[in-house]
């Protein structure tokens, strides 16, 4: 291949949303998706997931454990969908940025009905290598005290009308949120031809397999 | 002098002495100042003072012991470490406090330590007591004086007793057996007493025993002298180890040791004075009050730096008293070594002052005060602070208003139109007196002369050698100046005699032609009255004065001239010695040259002619005396009084009488009356505002008038100019302006009151001629009988006012803040304002600024005067350069990584640059490449492209100019307001990003309770809404169309081919047409055919974006299809946003098409065996919905009239049929086909909401509010029924809807078509403005709310959407005096729309503005589906009504309980204006231009036509295309009603074609549209291979490039 001249790099990304603590709450399940920029377009492996419903753990740390597998690949030409070089048009947030992952926890409530738990979001990192990551997860919160308790009593919670809006900046001053609990994700990442395209993304693009860590089943 | 300082500097003195001896004699010493002291203090102290100080030598350390205890009542001071010896400190100097008493003691206390101590320690540093001893005398002596210190010392003087108390005290202590653990300490216990005892009594009870003890102790003084202090050393010393523990201890080990002697044992118990002292100054600081050298500020060797001097701005310092500084810098020095404190400039470092010149708080009430009465509120007017600060330097100008007063006293006319000749002689009459009167008041003669003879006497005394000190040069000097001041002196007097005398003869001249004037005209016109008085002069003293004069004169010339004449000899001589000296060396140059002509004769050719010869000078001339005299007497008798003549003195009177009117000729009564007739007043013009006027006065016979008005301005803004504008009005025909004057702004000093009253003059151009005695104004008119000697006057006055600064209620004068510089006003005013003093003008001329700045000392340093400074500065300086930015990243430089240019250059940048800038072409490039070298050229071709053709019109497509410039119009507009509202577009509601179920209200609640309760009805099937989807992570092919075809009614049906049966039936249809369509022949060959064959086999075919899909074919007339089509949609450039899905302009056709099979089988005995049919489709109609309307409806349901063309050959509607069936009644409703539709979206799009942002107006803010209001409660009530009040004109302003109604004419031709037939005028107009293009808003200007142009702007775009054609509509109907209404509703498929509402005699009816069709109240066929509101030019009515279906509707808008009211008794209409033109203007079309496009289109659709029949071969019919083309214009005509007798004709021309055809009518606008029309009628889809073809195009043009297209397109096959 014309490995001299590449046109395109590759960021490929395996990993698993591993475990979530939520102290109020159980029996929990997770999706998660990637919000990426223009120049980015995944082409391997899976771009959307939905994981298990957990229960907490018996001992005392009471973890929700998912282990749910995290594997996608994207291309790009282009880390930044914003160009730095013009600084004052970053003010028109176009969503154009490097890959975002976008988790969202759902579980029951008291009377059954399925709501949202929490939303978070990550970029995906750049560097190669294992990264471990603990998102905060937030939801939105009821308008009104009236609101709060309607949407308490008829199990519909205010949610995100796209769980993406967390990967943007636009429109969230509108928004009110409130901290749930955290979530903790694994990446192992590996690119591919970064650095032949002028970007350095970190210490061990050069050496290459250096020491490949071996990816999932470190957490019980 | 103070007895106490002769002592201390005795005993300072002594003690230095002491000090520098060695210890050993110390003592006696001592005891010997002791001596002395106590001999002297008996002198100030008295005998109590002599007690205490026998006692002093036994325990030295008691009065010290003491002092603490009664000043600082401190108890831990006593304690401390002893062992130090006493450290001359700098805080010995505080001590100056203590009576010289102790200071004596300390002295000896401290000589005595120090003998002690000169054991430890070698070097007792003796230098800085001698430094410090003088400045503790100064102290002293200061404070001697002070009354004070008496004070002070009594005090002292108590503590003597207090001690002896106590020394009793422990003395009974003593005798008593050792004290229990549980009793106080001996503190305490002192405590305890001193301070319970009153000193008073107590002194009165001591004394004896003081005294007792006085005469004992006197005995043993000398031994205790001598022992006590040596014990008390000892003591101290062992005390030093020992005694550091409590106050106990102390005292109990003072017990122990002092076993045997009390009296000396007792020290252990107080620490001496002198360790007190040593202690004190441990802990204790006493700062000195003296200054602080500067050199002990700042570091080593560091001079004092001034930052001011080297141009550093400092602030203000606040105001510290200079003690104080003192003692912090003292203290600061001693505190801490560093010098952080100190500036460079060694003074404390400082903050500007932040304390306020003035208080700002209310003074605070003092409680006998009524509070309220301080609280009294006062009502002020609110003012309007309209502070525009144009000229106002400084942004924290008190807004203040400022006050100028005008005074207008009067006004004197100069001249004008009804002088008379007399006026006008005195009024020169009077300006000569007053030009007198001015001379005689300023005496410039007198003055010049005295001044002239002072001179003179100077001279004689100069000359004159009394003065001998003086040196002669010097002397010399002076009379030289002298008298070159007597010559300058001497001609002014003499022109100013010579001026004085000729303004005397000419005041003596007018008078004298006043007077000839008079008896010529035999009556007088003015009282003035001259007299000319004689002051008789002594002739001979005269005489003499005057030859006196003279020969001075004649002297003085004289001398002058002599000295010219020195001058002149002297330089004669010199030029002289000079041409001399040049004659010689020519001399010697010419001997030369003959010499050097020998040798080389070559060279003097060269030389003769270089220089020229010096003319010989002439010796000047001497002036003669006689000449001179001459000279003088003749000047003297030009200018001067001769000596003996009478002075003549002039005295101008009104003494005069004015001749009363009846004994005057006609003329001048005429005149008189006239000036009656005349009054005057005066406007006031601020800073050209018209801000009062005077009343108007009646001028006077006098020509004078008297206003004495003043008038206060209050003003906010700097005057820039006042000026006085003097109307006259000549009785009741009107005023004129007769001139302008301009008065100056008063200086800043200028105040009421103090203001001069000043003339200020005016003259005007106006040219006046009157029929009567006036002399007229601009008239050349003469006073000479035979008219010579013209003068030409203008009108021409004085206005006598005074302007002045108004002076406010505390003495204030409220100008706009002044300069301080001649008014003492501090602390408001204080701050300098360069207008109040440079004056306006001073502004423009930076000079006279940069002056006023130097003079008033502005600190250049200062940050507040900065942009006065740079603007002098570069005023001066003669800089043109003005940095008028503001670097905001003045870094960016430095972070920028390569140039602008290379950035530019860059493909790459440029291709995220434009996608980030959400460019169309570019918003949704995806995967930019890496490289430059990647990306293709041409991605950018499209888009420079479009940025080039939006500045060429391109006149391709276009009729011409014309629609170019309304397409590029167009697009601006879309354009400026598509940046207008971007910001907007990323506003963000919390409906927007959160989903959140509304709180349930009761009703809410009650519905879905009784709901609950509710039967099911599973037979019953609901529709359910389907969840929407915002726009946000669509792809192609996500979004679907469905169309839902159910049924359609009213087909037009076949007619049977043409045959011979038919022949006669046709021709009498012909002829019934002629005289009414209803009375259609139906021959009984008609009733039986449909019977015998299909009537016509329907299919539908639906389009979108070329996309097709189609039904089945269904049978008959009334075919129902039940079917769903499914097309799939795709969003422009990929971009499912709500903008670009909003300005989506594709259409849904749907097209009826006939399938006819025609058996093609060649030959008939095949016919057994196979079918050969062939299947050709015919259009027959077709409707057409656009896409944004689907968008924006969400669905469409309903039955639509289907588009059928006016003639559709070979078809005919059933209705012929149907009336043979006996519905006629039906007929008559439904005269279209109609089909049922319902068109949907999948998934449901939400469309974009208009923009939330308010508009700014300038209507009424109570109109607005108004307006809110009524929208809020109509939607309350009705929330499905729109409702209209603003709406937002073209330029993005909100308007009121009213003022788009108004009477508008329509053109001229479209009247005159129907003159006499009010209907069809009406449908004609109603065609006309459905003739304009229809183009959406929201397709123009997408995301965008509804924008509504003026009729004017709608005709101009000639685009515009339903509301832009029903206002037209309904402006036209108006004019033409129709009773006609703006309509608000739904209407199918276009949604809310607007259509207008005509009262027809006796019925309504309804238009529809954008097909020009219209419909009866009661037509059920009328697609206005909802009626929300009515709008009429004057008010708007909401439906309150319970159905808003125009059918069930009542249309009297006066019945308030059916129709809402914007505008009722509460709030009367406020007669809005229109924002519509007077008058529309149509342009006439240019047929020429028309002609040229029409063929133009001709072409272009049959190259398309064949371009969309690329395997087969087209072939024109150019027999047919003319017949067609001459048959067009008669449709255009008859508004396409001829069916039949089009047909018959053309049967007639084209006998042996099957023919297949239609016309097409549309507006025209494009090219495009048209193109479409007719690729949707799928005309070319035949492929009969011998089919031909007709095209026909045929533009009707109507005023103002308003053109109505028709399109005939037709296949023809020619029968075998």
């Amino acid at each position: 291949m014309a490995a001299a001249v590449p046109s395109v790099f590759l960021l490929m990304v395996n990993g698993q949303v591993e475990s979530a603590q939520f102290p109020e709450y159980d029996d929990l399940y997770c999706k998660y998706c990637f919000v990426y920029g223009q120049d980015w377009a995944p082409t391997a492996g899976l771009e959307e997931g939905i994981s298990q419903i957990t229960s907490k753990s018996q001992d005392v740390r009471r973890v929700l454990v998912w282990n749910f597998p995290i594997d996608v690949t994207f291309k790009s030409t282009n880390p930044y969908g914003c160009p730095l070089a013009f600084p004052h048009l970053l003010t028109l947030l176009w969503p154009s940025q490097g890959p975002q992952i976008v988790l969202s926890v759902y579980g029951p409530d008291v009377f059954g009905n399925d709501v949202v738990r929490g939303y978070g979001a990550v970029h995906v990192p750049f560097s190669p290598g294992r990264h471990k990551r603990t998102i905060p997860m937030f939801v939105p919160e009821s308008t009104s005290k009236l609101q709060k308790f309607t949407s308490w009593f008829m199990g519909r919670r205010p949610e995100f009308t796209d769980p993406k809006v967390v990967a943007q900046g636009e429109g969230r001053e509108v928004t009110r949120v409130r901290s749930q609990g955290f979530v903790t994700l694994l990446f192992n990442v590996v690119t591919k031809d970064l650095r032949k395209l002028g970007y350095d993304a970190g210490p061990a693009d050069t050496a290459g397999a250096l020491g490949p860590s071996p990816a999932g089943g470190t957490l019980p | 002098m103070n007895p106490n300082e002769e002592k201390v500097n005795i005993i300072t003195e002594e003690f230095l002495e002491n000090d520098e001896d060695a210890h050993v004699g110390s003592k006696k010493k001592n005891s010997k100042v002791q001596r002395q002291k106590r001999m002297r203090q008996p002198l100030t102290t008295g005998p109590m003072e002599m007690v205490s100080e026998k006692s002093h030598p036994s325990n030295p350390q008691e009065p010290v012991q003491e002092e603490p205890e009664t000043h600082l009542l401190s108890m831990t001071t006593r304690r401390g470490p002893r062992s130090l010896p006493p450290i001359p400190s700098a805080s010995r100097t505080g001590f100056a406090e203590f009576s010289m008493r102790e200071r004596m003691r300390e002295k000896l206390q401290a000589a005595r330590s120090k003998a002690e101590s000169a054991l430890l320690q070698e070097i007792p540093t003796p230098r800085p007591r001698r430094l410090r001893s003088p400045s503790e005398k100064e102290l002293e002596t200061g404070f001697g004086m002070e009354p004070g210190k008496e004070i002070l010392r009594i005090q002292k003087e108590d503590d003597p007793h207090s001690r002896v108390k106590f020394r009793d005290s422990v003395r009974k202590i003593k005798s008593k057996p050792p004290i229990p653990p549980g009793l106080p300490s001996a503190e305490q216990a002192y405590n305890f007493f001193t301070f319970n005892f009153d000193p008073e009594p107590e002194d009165s009870e001591e004394k004896p025993k003081t005294k007792r003890r006085d005469a004992t102790n006197q005995e043993g003084e000398e031994e205790r002298e001598e022992g006590a202090p040596v014990q008390g050393g000892d003591h101290q010393t062992d005390e030093e180890g020992l005694l550091d523990g409590k106050d106990v201890d102390d005292f109990l080990l003072g017990l122990d040791q002092a076993a045997e002697d009390f009296v000396a044992v007792r020290p252990a118990d107080y620490e001496s004075a002198h360790a007190r002292m040593q202690m004190e100054k441990e802990i204790l600081f006493i700062p000195s009050r003296l200054t602080v050298p500067t050199y002990k500020k700042l570091p080593e060797n560091v001079q004092p730096r001034f930052l001011e001097d080297e141009g550093l701005y400092i602030g203000e310092r606040p105001m510290v008293l200079r003690s104080n500084q003192n003692i912090m810098e003292n203290r600061l020095l001693t505190q801490e070594p560093g010098r952080r404190w100190f500036g460079d400039d060694g003074r404390i470092l400082a903050l500007p002052n932040p304390i306020k010149p003035f208080p700002s708080r209310p003074p605070v009430l003092t409680q006998e005060q009524d509070s309220k009465a301080e609280l009294e509120t006062l009502y002020k007017k609110a003012v309007k602070y309209v502070h525009s600060n144009q000229h106002m330097i400084g942004s924290g100008d008190p807004p203040g208003n400022f006050q100028l007063d005008i005074d207008i006293l009067g006004l004197i006319f100069t001249h004008h139109p009804c002088f008379s000749r007399e006026h006008v002689l005195a009024a020169k009459l009077a300006q000569l007196y007053d030009q007198y009167l001015a001379r005689c008041q300023r005496n410039k003669t007198k003055f010049l002369t005295d001044k002239l003879q002072a001179l003179r006497n100077a001279v004689q005394t100069g000359l004159n050698p009394s003065k001998p000190h003086k040196s002669l040069e010097v002397a010399q000097r002076a009379i030289n100046e002298y008298k070159s001041e007597i010559r300058q002196t001497r001609k002014l007097r003499d022109s100013e005699q010579e001026k004085d005398r000729t303004l005397l003869k000419s005041i003596i001249k007018v008078w004298k032609e006043i007077k000839s004037l008079r008896e010529f005209q035999r009556f007088m016109n003015t009282p003035l009255k001259l007299v000319l008085r004689k002051e008789k002069v002594d002739q001979k003293a005269d005489e003499e004065a005057y030859e006196a004069e003279i020969q001075m004169e004649i002297s003085e010339l004289l001398e002058e001239h002599l000295e010219e004449y020195e001058e002149k000899m002297e330089e004669f001589r010199a030029a002289h010695q000079q041409w001399k000296s040049w004659k010689k060396a020519q001399k010697a140059k010419k001997k030369k040259k003959k010499q050097a002509v020998e040798e080389d004769p070559n060279e003097e050719a060269a030389e003769p002619c270089s220089k020229e010869e010096p003319v010989k000078p002439v010796p000047p001339e001497r002036t003669d005396r006689a000449v001179i005299e001459q000279q003088v007497r003749e000047r003297a008798a030009q200018g001067r009084r001769m000596p003996g003549e009478p002075r003549l003195v002039p005295e101008l009177s009104l003494a005069g009488s004015v001749t009363p009117n009846d004994q005057c000729p006609r003329a001048e009564i005429l005149r008189r009356e006239d000036v009656k007739r005349r009054s005057v007043y005066v406007k006031v013009l601020f800073n050209n505002k018209e801000v009062s006027r005077t009343a108007s006065r009646q001028m006077g016979a006098d020509f004078r008038v008297h206003f004495g008005q003043i008038f206060n301005l209050q003003i906010f803004n700097w005057p820039e100019s006042l000026t006085l504008q003097v109307y006259e009005i000549v009785g009741h025909s009107g005023t004129t302006l007769l001139a302008e004057v301009f008065l100056p702004i008063p200086e800043t000093t200028v105040v009421t009151g103090r203001a001069p009253i000043e003339e200020v003059e005016f003259s005007s151009n106006q040219h006046v001629t009157l029929d009567h005695e006036g002399v007229g104004s601009g008239v050349p008119f003469s006073f000479e009988a035979d008219g010579s000697n013209q003068m030409t006057l203008m009108t021409s006055g004085k206005v006598s006012n005074s302007v002045a600064w108004a002076i406010g209620e505390n003495g204030i004068p409220l100008i706009p803040p002044l300069s301080q510089q001649n008014i003492g006003f501090r602390s408001a005013l204080k701050r300098a304002d360069a207008i109040s003093s440079v004056g306006t003008s001073g502004l423009t001329d930076m000079k006279k600024l940069a002056k006023w700045a130097a003079e008033s000392k502005l600190d250049p340093n200062d940050p507040n005067n900065a942009p006065l400074m740079q603007l002098i500065s570069i005023a001066t300086s003669g800089e043109s350069y003005i940095p008028d930015f503001f670097r905001l990243e003045q870094l960016q430089q430095e972070f920028n990584f390569i140039s602008d240019d290379e950035l530019n250059r860059s493909k790459r940048f440029r291709l995220l640059h434009l996608r980030s800038q959400e460019v169309p072409e570019f918003r949704n490039y995806k995967q930019i490449p890496v490289y430059d070298r990647e990306i293709m050229e041409k991605v950018f071709q499209d888009y420079e492209k479009r940025l080039q053709d939006r500045n060429v019109i391109e006149t391709k497509d276009h009729i011409g100019a014309h629609r170019a410039v309304v397409a590029k119009y167009l697009q601006q507009v879309r354009e400026s307001v598509i940046n207008r509202f971007l910001i907007a577009k990323h506003h963000f509601l919390l409906s927007d990003v959160i989903v959140e179920e509304d709180v349930p209200n009761i009703s809410i609640l009650g519905l879905s309770l009784f709901k609950l309760a509710e039967q099911k009805r599973p037979l019953r099937p609901r529709r359910k809404g389907r969840k929407k989807v915002t726009a946000q992570n669509l792809s192609d092919g996500d979004i679907k169309l469905l169309v839902n075809i159910i049924r359609a009614y009213d087909i037009p049906v076949r007619k049977p081919t043409a045959s011979k049966s038919q022949q006669p039936s046709r021709s009498s249809r012909t002829f019934s047409e002629k005289h009414a369509a209803s009375t259609a022949t139906h021959s009984p060959t008609h009733s039986a055919e449909p019977f015998r064959q299909v009537l016509v086999r329907p299919f539908v075919e639906v389009s979108f974006q070329r996309t097709i899909c189609h039904t089945t074919t269904a049978e008959g007339p009334n075919p129902s299809w039940n079917e769903e089509l499914e097309l799939p949609f795709r969003a422009p450039n990929g971009d499912y946003s709500t903008a670009s899905l909003q300005s989506v302009k594709d259409d849904v056709f749907i097209n009826i098409f006939d399938e006819v099979l025609y058996d093609v089988l060649e030959d008939d005995r095949e016919r057994g065996s196979g079918i050969h049919t062939r299947i050709e489709r015919h259009w027959l109609g077709c409707v057409k919905i656009p896409f944004s309307t689907i968008y924006f409806q969400a669905r469409i349901d309903g039955t639509f009239k289907i588009d059928i063309p006016p003639v559709l050959l070979g078809y005919s509607k059933e209705r012929n049929l149907i009336l043979e069936r006996g519905f006629d009644s039906v007929r008559s409703l439904s005269e279209g086909s109609y089909i049922t539709l319902f068109i949907t979206i999948e998934p449901q799009l939400v469309p974009g909401e208009s923009i939330r942002e308010k508009f700014d107006s300038q209507e009424d803010e109570k109109l607005l509010q108004a307006t809110e209001k009524f929208q809020t409660e109509c939607n309350l009530k009705f929330p499905n029924r729109q409702c209209l009040t603003t709406v937002i004109d073209i330029s993005g302003k909100t308007v009121f809807i009213t003022r788009y109604l108004k009477p508008l004419n329509p053109p001229q031709e479209l009247l005159n078509a129907y003159p006499n037939n009010p209907q069809a005028t009406a449908e004609l107009m109603a065609r006309y403005v459905s003739l304009i293009p229809f183009l959406p808003d929201t397709v123009s200007f997408a995301g965008i709310c509804d924008l509504w142009s003026t009729s004017d702007q709608f005709l101009d775009l000639l685009a515009g959407d339903e509301e832009e054609h029903a206002v037209l509509l309904c402006n036209y109907f108006l004019s033409l005096g129709k009773k006609a209404w703006l309509m608000m509703g739904n209407a199918i498929p276009e949604g809310p729309t607007a259509y207008v509402l005509t009262w027809e005699q006796s019925h309504y009816l309804m238009w529809n503005p954008c097909s020009g069709h219209f419909y009866g109240q009661f037509d059920t066929f009328c697609p206005l589906k909802s009626v929300s509101c009515l709008i009429g030019p004057d008010n708007i009515w909401f439906n309150i009504q319970q159905y808003d279906s125009p059918l069930r509707m009542n249309f009297d808008v006066t019945k308030p309980k059916l129709w809402k009211s914007f505008f009722s008794r509460s709030l009367p209409y406020p007669g809005l204006s229109s924002i519509q033109p007077e008058e529309l203007i149509y342009q006439r079309t240019d047929k020429a231009a028309a002609a040229e496009l029409q063929d133009r289109i001709e072409k272009i659709l049959k190259e398309k036509i064949m371009d969309w029949r690329p395997r087969h071969l087209t072939r024109w019919n150019r027999y047919c295309t003319s017949t067609l083309r001459h048959f067009l214009p008669l449709l255009e005509r008859s508004q396409g009603d001829v069916e039949d007798d089009h047909r018959a004709e053309l049967l007639k021309q084209l006998g042996d074609y099957r023919f297949s055809g239609f016309p097409l009518h549309m507006p025209y606008s494009e090219v495009k549209p048209l193109i479409e029309a007719v690729y949707s009628t799928g005309v070319h889809n035949i492929d009969v291979p011998n089919v031909e073809f007709a095209l026909a195009v045929y533009i009707h043009p109507y005023p103002q490039n308003v053109l109505s297209v028709w399109i005939y397109v037709a296949s023809l096959i020619r029968n075998r």
